[in-house]
């Protein structure tokens, strides 16, 4: 068990615009490179709106599974693919990355992005995973999917779009609530 | 100049809706909650929280997503439990941030532009570790805040307090390999929003780190000690358990005070704890930088 106890977090609130943006946040790649793909979704809260002050940020392996270690995120030569890029969504809630389809990290595996959201009005960052729609099998094998029921599961799987993109939506709230995730492994331990 | 490299996302933060904004100089309307009632529904979760704690519950280390005296995150807040999950693969590393990221001068904000900013200048230092105490090294911590008399730069800010033409509020680092983190700063003021009438937030520095799992990842705050405005704010209260709470605030350092110069503030930062296996040389904090 951990033997420090975690500073607690606290909202982002609503004025990370002129400080956590920067130059090519949401461009993992170049657009239009070879490779790239277009990632979207719109983030909405319980009532089905959208939310305008969200931001996002996605860590994922490369194309071939690959997890990144390399710097320059924040000032990105547009060619070195560091895995990690960040997008604040627009007026209509909309979020858009540039990237790369992540290969399988293990043989096998289901291929996912990791996501973390935060945004005005949420205590507290949020984890969830978008998965790739394709290769069934590993999806139906994958520990985590296979440990929600339908209806959740596909919340964090995208849709492939007919330009080879991706679009998944995150919904804070409501009846298709996006699964997030708790990694804490003795969170609720009483003793 | 450090603005420029942002310039363009001047123009974005007009997209930040006014859903939110701070107050300006028309009076909310008479229908308005009252700190009062505010103060009151904080009250009552306050002391369910303690009965619970006397029943035997673990106390809280966390903000609750759901804390409605909060209004803006009645809608924003999940209704279901979070799904238990073990980190994989992508999950058990950070995005590697370097000094080719962060040159060294963003981690003083008194000197990005021609002259000195108003206010009372400080030096904020501290260290960010993760659960098991290990220095989290050459990772990178962005901060954020408003100047002196409360205002934020963020167009959509309506304060009617002056904005410093010599002050951003925008600073980054990156950590050393003891997990040490340093900024030169202005103290910022407490500025009022609209959650309700006569809301003001107690002075705060937003703080964004990581750790060396990206599950570590988190965006906080920063506060002073002896805040009058602690009790009242909805924000620091929706993290029920005071020793948590404790933990947001920093210390004031007469060690780390700078003669004739500046105030010295010490915070420390715990992450939750890594998941990874260690090698040795992980462990004893090497930089991330490989440029």
């Amino acid at each position: 068990m951990s033997k420090l106890t975690p500073t607690p977090g606290q909202t982002v609130g609503p004025f990370y615009g002129y400080a956590l943006p920067f130059t090519k946040d949401n461009e993992l790649l170049a657009p239009g490179s070879p490779g790239s793909i277009r990632l979207q979704g719109t983030v909405y809260d319980g009532a089905g709106e959208a939310i305008p002050d969200a931001i996002l940020e996605i860590w994922q392996a490369d194309s071939e599974g690959n997890v990144v270690q390399r710097t320059g995120s924040l000032v990105r030569d547009g060619y070195t693919f560091t895995g990690w890029g960040r997008a604040a969504v627009g007026n209509s809630g909309v979020f858009t990355f540039t990237t790369v389809n992540p290969g399988p990290t293990e043989p096998g595996a289901a291929p996912f992005i990791s996501v973390a959201v935060f945004a005005r009005g949420l205590m507290n960052r949020l984890f969830t995973r978008i998965y790739l729609p394709e290769n069934e099998e590993a999806l139906a094998a994958d520990p985590l999917l296979s440990s929600l029921d339908p209806e959740r599961r596909s919340t964090l799987i995208a849709r492939r779009d007919a330009d080879g993109g991706l679009t998944w939506d995150l919904r804070l709230q409501g009846g298709n609530e996006t699964v997030f995730l708790d990694f804490e492994r003795f969170e609720g331990a009483s003793q | 100049m450090l603005l420029d490299a942002n310039a363009g996302h001047y123009q974005d933060d007009e997209l930040v809706p006014a859903a939110e904004p701070h107050a300006g100089h028309a009076p909310l309307d008479a229908a308005a909650e009252t700190q009062a009632d505010l103060s009151a529904e904080i009250k009552a979760i306050g002391e369910a929280y303690a009965q619970a704690l006397k029943g035997g519950a673990a106390p809280e280390t966390q903000p609750r997503l759901d804390f409605a005296p909060y209004r803006s995150s009645i809608l924003r807040h999940p209704t279901k439990s979070l799904h238990h999950a073990d980190p994989e693969t992508i999950e058990l590393y950070s995005p590697a941030f370097g000094h080719q990221d962060v040159h060294a001068l963003e981690s003083d904000l008194t000197i990005q532009h021609n002259g000195e900013p108003q206010g009372e200048r400080i030096i904020v230092q501290g260290k960010v570790l993760d659960g098991d105490g290990r220095p989290v090294a050459g990772q990178l911590v962005e901060i954020w805040q408003a100047n002196a008399a409360g205002r934020y730069i963020h167009k959509r800010d309506q304060h009617p307090a002056p904005l410093d033409p010599n002050f951003t509020g925008v600073g980054r680092c990156i950590t050393g390999p003891d997990g040490s983190y340093r900024f030169t700063t202005i103290k910022p003021g407490a500025y009022p929003w609209k959650n309700h009438l006569n809301a003001w937030r107690p002075a705060h520095i937003h703080f964004s780190l990581f750790g060396t799992d990206f599950t570590q990842r988190i965006v906080t705050q920063m506060y002073f000690p002896g805040d009058q405005l602690f009790p009242l704010d909805p924000i620091y209260q929706s993290i029920v358990d005071q020793d948590a709470r404790d933990r947001l605030v920093a210390k004031y350092d007469h060690e780390l005070t700078s003669p004739e110069w500046a105030l010295g503030y010490n915070w420390d930062i715990v992450l939750s704890g890594s998941r990874r296996t260690w090698t040795e040389n992980e462990a004893f904090g090497d930089a991330g930088d490989e440029e």
